[in-house]
């Protein structure tokens, strides 16, 4: 019976992981980095132009134009589950804020002689309050967006309905209500406060786009999130085990709701972003980019079986995506290869990480 | 071993606790009590109620009828969290860890310490894994705080649920099998924190298939047999041999 109870703990039974066979550098995240350097590389031998000013600046742009919203997929994802309404958020969203500015700025639209009055020229239409504008209407489109993440994250959390089914079913809800305020022609950002909206949106400062400015932000105050607080430890916690989450008195219905609206949250904001960049919200803007925002999350690493993901991965997915698409452009290689190659790559990125875990 | 608590007061008390599942009744009218720095042992076949009872005690369902006293106040739990905030641990079979996070983390799942940066609340690293390496320490568990649960051993994570009960001071920890699955070293680790726990006066329900454990540890051995209870007597007043019948059924009750 008496074992040597007493004896001081030695480490001598459990093996130690080398510091590269831990954290990030183990994660498919440092692969698919390490392959992004390397196409990085490659492209800049390929082709003169890749490496400009100019192009760097419209790589950043183009994979911002997505990053925002993978960010906040990366969540659900963590969580273990998925959000296909993204895309159509996006538009949603873009729409109810380019038709409110347009509402609030046209004289004799109801409420609208809070915000603007007419000049004395009895044309100009000028704001009361120069921005104000621009923040309602912002606020009503994300606004929008908290409703249906509330809504998602109630029938996941609350009802017990499958990720897959309920966003699927938003995807379509979402999309039929653009085309239903809309009339199905999409609507423009107007008014007095249009120009500060397109500076904020497709603007830059010192040359680095504002998109860009944006997604940093995020990117890292989601790393801080994810790994130091507590929200964050639940997060992979339930993505981990839910049921030891439940057990252990998380409160896995409070967490599964608040990635749902973080999630419909960033895709809103992305939707208002691409509007300012495209200087409308047609009603078929952003279709099926909740495939590419998903691909782009799944390549940089985050485990759709939950538990695995980050900012940092998901920005390297975008990034990759983009640089890819640039580089066929680039390349004079049909812009139809493209979708083509990305299916390819998902499934390598996987492929590889598979390996890797089998080989260790 | 006669009762030596004639005059305390039992830390756990259940007076006619039945549950019905449907038309299924998992449990019947089942009385017992639990003192502290107790051991008891509670056997049964599957399907016996074991679980149930289990359940029912850990806060996981309330219980169809009876009534269930902790330190002498009545009692409804409706979650988990209820009971573990009166002073109730479980260390549950499938032990409730999260492969994809560290040791230490998993140790403080649902209670993290956190640390005041102006009006924001962010995770104490530090505290934690310097607690959760004090508490493998205490249960002998070459376990590294750091290291992911993923690459650990059976014993390992058994260690880990065990160190969760210590967190806060619990006054009865139930384990669910906690020899089940892990080796004869680690087996002897879990039998000694048994021991370390009833000298510290907490009281322990020890759930186990496995005879030698249950008479190595426990004052008291607990019977369950079709739901009901069939038996609670000191372990000095039994044998392994009336235990099986009674689990079986060969010998009705005792």
């Amino acid at each position: 019976m008496a074992l040597p109870m007493e004896s001081p703990i030695s480490f001598t039974n459990v093996g130690r992981s080398r510091w590269w066979q831990r954290g990030v550098f183990a994660s498919q995240t440092a692969y698919v980095t390490l392959a992004l350097a390397v196409l990085l590389i490659v492209m800049h031998f390929a082709s003169p132009f890749f490496f400009t000013e100019g192009n760097m600046q419209n790589v950043a742009k183009n994979f911002s134009f997505i990053a925002i919203a993978t960010l906040g997929v990366t969540f659900v994802i963590i969580t273990g589950g998925i959000d296909l309404s993204v895309g159509s958020m996006m538009c949603f969203s873009a729409m109810i804020t380019s038709m409110v500015m347009t509402g609030l700025s046209t004289p004799g639209m109801p409420g609208a002689s809070l915000f603007v009055h007419l000049a004395a020229d009895g044309k100009t239409v000028v704001a009361n309050v120069p921005g104000l504008i621009l923040v309602v209407s912002v606020l009503a489109g994300l606004g929008v967006a908290l409703i249906v993440g509330l809504v998602n994250g109630f029938c996941i959390a609350m009802l017990g309905l499958s990720p897959f089914v309920t966003t699927l079913g938003m995807l379509s809800i979402v999309r039929g209500l653009g085309y239903v305020v809309s009339n199905g022609r999409g609507s423009f950002p107007g008014g007095p406060d249009a120009d500060y909206f397109y500076a904020l949106t497709s603007g830059d400062v010192l040359g680095v786009p504002m998109p860009f400015i944006y997604l940093v932000i995020l990117a890292l105050l989601m790393a801080v999130v994810l790994h130091h607080t507590t929200f964050g430890r639940h997060v992979f916690a339930l993505g981990g085990n839910e049921k030891a989450a439940e057990l252990t008195g998380i409160s896995v219905v409070r967490v599964k709701i608040e990635v749902y609206v973080i999630c419909a949250l960033a895709a809103g904001l992305q939707g208002i972003i691409i509007c300012g960049w495209l200087g409308s919200a047609p009603a078929n803007m952003a279709t099926s980019y909740e495939l590419t925002v998903i691909a782009a999350a799944v390549i940089g690493g985050a485990n759709l079986a939950g538990g695995i993901g980050g900012p940092l991965g998901a920005i390297v997915g975008c990034v990759l995506l983009e640089v890819i698409r640039n580089g066929l452009v680039l390349a004079q290689v049909s812009s139809y290869w493209q979708q083509t190659l990305v299916g390819v790559i998902i499934i390598l990125a996987v492929l590889v990480d598979r390996i890797r875990s089998r080989m260790l | 071993m006669a009762s030596p608590h004639a005059t305390a007061q039992p830390v756990l008390e259940l007076t006619g606790i039945g549950k019905e599942f449907g038309a299924i009744r998992a449990l019947h009218d089942v009385d017992m009590k639990v003192y502290p720095g107790e051991v008891v042992g509670l056997m049964g076949d599957n399907g016996a109620g074991k679980s149930t009872l289990v359940k029912i005690i850990a806060g996981n369902f309330p219980p169809s009828h009876g009534e269930m006293r902790f330190d002498g106040n009545a009692v409804h739990f409706y979650r988990p969290v209820d009971a573990r905030a009166v002073g109730i641990e479980v260390v549950y079979q499938d032990l409730a860890l999260a492969d994809n996070l560290t040791a230490a983390a998993n140790v403080f799942l649902g209670r993290e310490l956190k640390r005041k940066i102006g009006p924001f609340a962010f995770l104490d690293h530090r505290a934690m894994a310097a607690r959760a390496l004090e508490l493998f320490g205490e249960l002998r568990s070459e376990t590294r705080p750091h290291d992911l649960v993923k690459q650990m051993s059976g014993g390992q994570r058994q260690a880990i649920a065990i160190a969760r009960t210590r967190l806060s001071n619990a006054k009865l920890v139930m384990m669910d099998e906690p020899t089940a699955a892990i080796s004869v070293r680690q087996v002897e680790q879990v039998l000694s924190l048994i021991h370390r726990l009833k000298e510290q006066g907490v009281a322990v329900m020890l759930i186990s298939h496995r005879m030698p454990d249950v008479f190595a540890v426990c004052d008291r051995v607990v019977v369950m047999r079709r739901g009901e209870k069939r038996a609670d007597k000191p372990i000095a007043d039994t044998s392994a041999e009336e235990v099986t019948a009674l689990i079986t059924g060969a010998k009705e009750a005792a």
